[in-house]
């Protein structure tokens, strides 16, 4: 197997045995694990949820725990990444907080990642009248800022983690039901799909097996993005003070509670900072390399 | 030789905002078993349009399609399935025609998996026998189209629309996205096929030298109407419509001392949105008068010979 890996020649781009089909898992993780970034991006967040996950057993100090001798200290053996205004671990706030960014990055994504593209699908099948009230009706959605919705959400329903869900996954509907009618506008009307009407191929099949197959891999794209840009958009909630509550340790609202010490304490809003920026990075290189995997077409 | 393939005033129209397109009005033509129909005419003609019709892409509005005897206008269910069976289609762009998403194989393997009578041993042997009567390469069956050329990629779509054994295929333009080496390769494939399997073709171009080269019959369309019908031969000799005569005169040749008259049409072409009655070349037309505006009908001015000209007589000295 080894030597044969060696013979072959390349394929978009990187070394991957050409006896793998393309389109399957194996091709797709072969794909991915030769990028770089990708790599990058897939050990970061694992590292971050275990992590997450363990904290309460790891960590020295609680995320709540106030050390009254210690405080706005600065990074130490003590204190990794040092202590805020209150005393309290930030090493030990950043690792739980990430729970939240995560879990309101993904579900949030998930949520309009449904049914956006639920809703396009359907617009773009049946066209007409129901294309038309589906995306009159998403226009409305979009006539508004997505962080304006959101503050309007929290403002109205009240705030925590769970609205903060669906007033991201809400703002985030019309994106992907715009994007996955227009990939399926473009591809109903190809030959490709004609030339499966005279093979007497059955609607449903067309559907499954030549249009979803080419309209799925900027959707992919689109959730890498969605999610980070929606862990992002969690932190600007807290930081504004309509997502996760204190004492909870969101990385958004780390950031908005020690921004008064960015002169004198400048690691305080520092250390969230970069793990807000390294997660979102993460997600995005591992999107690009999905992108890449699944499209056939794609040469480096 | 019966004929395998009936059309009977076939009409297609669609609607637009500003009236109803007549895209195919009034076309009556047979095309004999193993014989090819060219179908030649502008961009715009009704040309696909005529084609796609007759294998029901499109819905006919009016008028009868007859094939092997039996009226298949609108069919529904079961029968329509089987008539898909018999008739095929090879695309205009082999760069749009193939799912960028499945290989060489799969896009051949596709019609022989979902007709489900045969065994999947069965559909890989008649694979390899496809890609080896189309002429591709045995190693090239798990290549994705966009690794293809285009001369090779139409063949896959040949091998495609073979794989059920078709009596008729209609070749919409299948050499006009390719350049000029490749095509006369695909010209000389699909001719060899008819002579094997007996094919029987209607061939869509607007090319007369490939015309000249494949058919049987040549079948002239202007504006979804038909101009001239006859055998090729007599076509190219004796071409009676003002329009068969212009397209003529374009070809080009490589003889630079045959002093050739070039007839150049001026004039607007007509809307196709509800022409009414009167000849549709005469706004076009050098020969035309009052009694064009009449309306024009298809007669036999020679043996065998169809045109809608009223003055095709006056014209020829006929």
């Amino acid at each position: 197997m080894a030597d044969k890996k060696k013979k072959r020649g390349k394929r978009g781009g990187h070394h991957i045995d050409p006896s793998i089909k393309p389109g399957s898992f194996k091709y797709i993780w072969a794909s991915v694990s030769h990028n770089k970034g990708a790599v990058f991006g897939m050990i970061f967040l694992a590292a971050i949820i275990i992590l997450s996950l363990l904290s309460p057993y790891i960590c020295r100090y609680s995320y709540s725990a106030t050390d009254f001798i210690n405080m706005k200290s600065w990074p130490s053996a003590e204190h990794l990444f040092g202590t805020d205004d209150l005393g309290r671990d930030i090493l030990s706030r950043i690792l739980f907080g990430a729970r939240y960014t995560l879990i309101i990055g993904i579900l949030s994504t998930l949520l309009s990642a449904v049914l956006g593209i639920l809703m396009g699908a359907i617009a773009g099948f049946f066209g007409g009248v129901i294309d038309a009230f589906l995306m009159r009706f998403l226009d409305i959605f979009q006539a508004f800022p997505s962080l304006v919705l959101a503050m309007a959400f929290c403002a109205v329903f009240g705030t925590g983690v769970d609205k903060c869900i669906l007033a991201l996954g809400i703002t985030g509907i019309p994106g992907f039901a715009r994007l996955m009618r227009a990939n399926i506008l473009r591809i109903r009307n190809t030959e490709y799909i004609e030339a499966a009407t005279t093979v007497n191929c059955p609607t449903w099949k067309i559907i499954l097996k030549h249009i979803i197959p080419n309209a799925v891999s900027p959707v992919i794209v689109e959730i890498a993005m969605s999610i980070s840009r929606n862990g992002l958009a969690s932190s600007s909630l807290s930081f504004l003070g309509l997502g996760v509550q204190e004492p909870k340790p969101e990385w958004g609202a780390m950031l908005a509670s020690t921004r008064n010490y960015i002169r004198d304490f400048p690691y305080m809003v520092i250390i969230p900072g970069i793990f807000i920026v390294l997660t979102v990075l993460s997600f995005n290189l591992l999107g690009d390399a999905f992108r890449d995997a699944l499209d056939p077409n794609f040469k480096e | 030789m019966a004929a395998l393939m009936e059309v009977q005033n076939l009409k297609k129209y669609f609607k637009s905002h500003a009236g109803m397109v007549h895209a195919v009005d009034d076309i009556t033509l047979s095309i004999e078993e193993g014989k090819t129909l060219g179908l030649v005419g502008e961009s715009g003609c009704g040309k696909s349009t005529l084609g796609r019709t007759l294998i029901h892409l499109n819905e006919s509005t009016e008028g009868r399609i007859i094939f092997q005897g039996k009226d298949v206008t609108r069919l529904k269910g079961k029968e329509m399935k089987a008539f898909r069976n018999d008739v095929q289609m090879i695309f205009q762009d082999p760069y749009s025609s193939l799912d960028p998403r499945q290989t060489v194989s799969d896009i051949i393997k596709e019609p022989m998996k979902l007709l489900g009578t045969m065994s999947s041993n069965e559909v890989e042997e008649r694979t390899i026998e496809l890609m080896d009567t189309v002429g591709i390469e045995k190693r090239l069956r798990m290549s994705y189209p966009h690794e293809l050329d285009g001369g090779r990629r139409q063949r896959v779509g040949i091998a495609r629309a073979l794989a059920l054994k078709p009596k008729f295929i209609v070749c919409d333009e299948p050499v006009s996205a390719l350049d000029v080496s490749i095509q006369a390769q695909i010209i000389n494939l699909l001719m060899d096929l008819q002579d094997n399997m007996g094919l029987t073709y209607l061939f869509i171009t607007h090319d007369m030298s490939v015309v000249k080269h494949i058919s049987h019959q040549i079948c002239v369309m202007y504006l979804g109407q038909m101009v001239e019908l006859c055998d090729r031969d007599e076509l190219f000799a004796h071409p009676l419509h003002p329009y068969t005569k212009a397209l003529l005169s374009a070809i080009p040749t490589v003889d630079i001392h045959k002093k050739k008259q070039r007839i150049l049409l001026k004039g607007e072409i007509k809307s196709p949105i509800d022409p009414g009655q009167e000849c549709r070349f005469c706004s076009r037309c050098v020969y035309a008068d009052e009694s064009c505006r009449q309306g024009v009908k298809l007669c036999e001015v020679r043996p065998g010979h169809m045109v809608a000209c009223n003055k095709a007589a006056e014209i020829n000295q006929l």
